[in-house]
């Protein structure tokens, strides 16, 4: 199976890591993986802050670079969320936009849901799991606890096959970090503080690390347990998964 | 640093006071999940609910007549006000006819969005909030700082000082029960003096022309019960079709806002009291100016229960006054706009964008993504900063052009954190890596 990878922009630059998992462990159920090197970036901070002009043009440029694949895979949910729920708004009448939508996926969603894969593996650390909110409540890798449903996650579901790997239990199993995007620098005390309580909440917890599906929301987290002087350490899923199941 | 941005970062800025409130509103929104946990079928409800305000609002015309009628069938009088001074002056004129100068009110957003009691104070009327908490913040003469419970960002403590001082309570009182008593008492002298009460609405029902008041200390009763007027006040978009309609919203009305599963008094009103008189004043304030603009309807769906509020991870960290409007949090952000977009053009940025308000929301507005297309219109209008504006061109040229985007990534990596930004005031970057991504894959690609 052709994959091509959307690496979000921070990404590419300040977490090359994250790329570089993600694409091994794409290969590694079997896929065969793409960078299509003229991508960039998907819009979402200029749309994110009302100029939806400014990610108009970035968002055809999306369309076009990633034309000639079967499938598309980015480490974020936000990001991810970004193509499937914010373009209509931008490109209401791009037939090109259809098949973006379609064929576009988050990297968790596409191994539960695409691949299904369940990977096996080994990783012996208590981790405490950030629902990072794009990928929670646009794109709906899990329940939430908001909404009357049965109660499921796709993130979850593929650590299931990982021994050792230990969940911690939040006080609070999905509320907001405070990144947000340009609200970080907008509302820096709020955002801040937000984060704050949820590092809180995750050392009350004993977690060792932080995962989750968003590197911006972790890039935040991280920022303030590094100016803190915290022990807890940050890794995206893409991370967890591919030294659990090397 | 103004607006909400910088009352918020006041707010936080006592950080033991923050967690309280924190703490305190969550409370709420925890209570909420317990109750709606033993109604199986919440989800249709809430997609219920949506569907019959989408049906009312797609005729709201037809029905506010027929509830017109059928109030006046029923021996009450309604008027129709276009504006917030249009409503001071019909219930203003209503009082003064009558030389009412004392009147008892029950809670009541819309006559706080109109500011209905600093404009009848200016003209000699006396006002008296009778909601205990509304009575907390009119002595305070501030408004309140959440809809279901205006005085939440007050601590016992500061109340038992306000009652010391307004209610002559004991020095350092501070037992709950003990200080609401002493309201009690101050308030039922208050119900015997008034000469008129007022309620707001919280569902007028167009097939009998009846009103509903639910409250939760029996303070709108009192009120219109004792004095020979009863003015209730309502926007237009309170109305329901039949009372079957409105069974659908009592049950998801308290659930939502306090976790109980009903509200202790739910109070119907089909015309006066005999001897008395009933009047009704049905205001717009900008919401047909809403209704017109379909991304922005489904905001008129709602029925003032707070849990977006609840449950705002922005609005628990910042209070309700920072928002500087009647209507604080999420759906005070996406309704102010509306009314005046220069001045509230902050409001739609106070949000990460989370989500979770249209998720708890019980009629399913699609409060964030009304939040991100507020962003956009404000844009459009030219109502965002010209830095801002350059910002964002500029980046969208660099992010254009595949080469201008890559040799932005190496400045980034290389200066990036020996420039100062707002960012590192409290946060470290991260490492910088020394290559990029796609530095790297295309080793790797090559070393195949």
């Amino acid at each position: 199976m052709d994959v091509a990878l959307f690496v979000p922009c921070y990404v590419d630059q300040l977490y090359p890591q994250v790329g570089l998992a993600t694409a091994a462990l794409l290969e590694r159920y079997g896929a065969t993986v793409h960078f299509p090197e003229a991508q960039t970036c998907c819009g979402q901070p200029m749309a994110n802050s009302g100029f939806f002009d400014d990610a108009r043009g970035l968002a055809r440029k999306m369309i076009e670079v990633f034309a000639p694949y079967e499938h598309v895979v980015c480490p974020s949910g936000s990001c991810t969320s970004m193509v499937r729920n914010h373009y209509p708004d931008l490109l209401p009448d791009d037939p090109g936009l259809v098949a973006l939508r379609g064929k576009t996926f988050e990297l968790c969603e596409f191994l539960h849901d695409v691949l299904r894969v369940r990977p096996q593996g080994r990783f012996g650390h208590k981790v405490g799991l950030h629902q990072s909110c794009h990928a929670l409540r646009e794109l709906r890798l899990g329940s939430g606890s908001e909404r009357l449903v049965a109660p499921f996650s796709k993130i979850r579901a593929l650590f299931e096959g990982i021994e050792g790997l230990e969940l911690s239990r939040l006080d609070r199993t999905d509320e907001c970090c405070g990144f947000g995007g340009t609200f970080a620098l907008a509302e820096e005390a709020v955002s801040c503080a937000m984060g704050r309580d949820r590092i809180a909440d995750h050392e009350r917890a004993g977690s060792e690390m932080i995962t989750g599906a968003d590197v911006s929301c972790l890039m935040h987290l991280e920022g303030l347990i590094r100016r803190e002087g915290k022990k807890l350490r940050v890794l995206h899923v893409a991370e967890l998964l591919e030294e659990a199941t090397r | 640093m103004t607006g909400h941005a910088g009352r918020a970062a006041a707010f936080v800025g006592n950080g033991a006071r923050l967690h309280w409130h924190d703490q305190a509103v969550w409370f709420v929104r925890n209570k909420r999940d317990v109750a709606r946990g033993f109604i199986p079928e919440w989800e249709e409800l809430r997609s219920l609910g949506s569907q019959i305000k989408a049906h009312t609002l797609s005729r709201l015309p037809e029905y506010l007549e027929q509830f017109e009628r059928n109030a006046a069938a029923a021996g009450a009088k309604v008027h129709w006000a276009r504006d917030a001074e249009e409503h001071n002056r019909i219930v203003h004129g209503l009082l003064r006819e009558r030389r009412v100068t004392r009147l008892v009110k029950s809670k009541s957003m819309l006559t706080e969005e109109c500011h209905l009691n600093e404009y009848l104070e200016a003209h000699g009327v006396e006002v008296v909030d009778t909601d205990l908490g509304e009575r907390i913040v009119q002595f305070r003469r501030e408004p309140p700082s959440h809809i279901v419970m205006p005085a939440i960002h007050l601590k016992k403590e500061e109340i038992g000082e306000l009652f010391h001082e307004r209610l002559g309570t004991p020095a350092g009182l501070s037992d709950p029960r003990e200080l609401t008593e002493a309201a009690r008492v101050h308030l039922r002298e208050k119900f015997l003096e008034a000469q008129a009460g007022l309620t707001g609405v919280n569902f007028a029902i167009a097939s009998t022309g009846g009103v509903v008041v639910c409250t939760n200390e029996g303070n709108a009763d009192l009120g219109t019960s004792l004095p020979p007027l009863h003015i209730a006040c309502m926007g237009v978009e309170k109305l329901v079709p039949s009372p079957r309609e409105l069974a659908v919203f009592l049950r998801l009305l308290a659930r939502s806002a306090t976790g109980q599963p009903i509200t202790t008094y739910t109070s119907h009103f089909h015309g006066p009291r005999p001897g008395a008189q009933m009047h009704i004043v049905i205001v717009d304030h900008g919401r047909s100016r809403i209704l017109g603009r379909p991304e922005f309807r489904n905001a008129l769906k709602c029925i003032r229960c707070a849990a977006c509020l609840n449950t705002c991870p922005v609005y628990r960290r910042s209070g309700g006054h920072s928002y500087g409007v009647a209507v604080a949090g999420p759906i005070g952000s996406v309704l102010a706009p509306h009314v005046d977009a220069k001045k509230h053009a902050g409001l739609p940025f106070a949000s990460s964008l989370c989500g979770s308000c249209s998720d708890v929301c019980p009629v399913r507005i699609d409060l964030h993504h009304q939040l991100f297309a507020w962003r956009g219109e404000l844009a459009r209008r030219g109502l965002l900063s010209w830095h801002k504006r350059l910002v964002s061109r500029v980046a969208a040229w660099v992010l254009a052009r595949t080469w201008a985007y890559r040799i932005a990534g190496k400045l980034l990596r290389v200066f990036g954190p020996h420039v100062p930004n707002p960012w590192t005031r409290q946060r470290d970057l991260p490492p910088m890596p020394r290559q990029s991504f796609r530095a790297q894959w295309r080793k790797r690609v090559r070393a195949r």
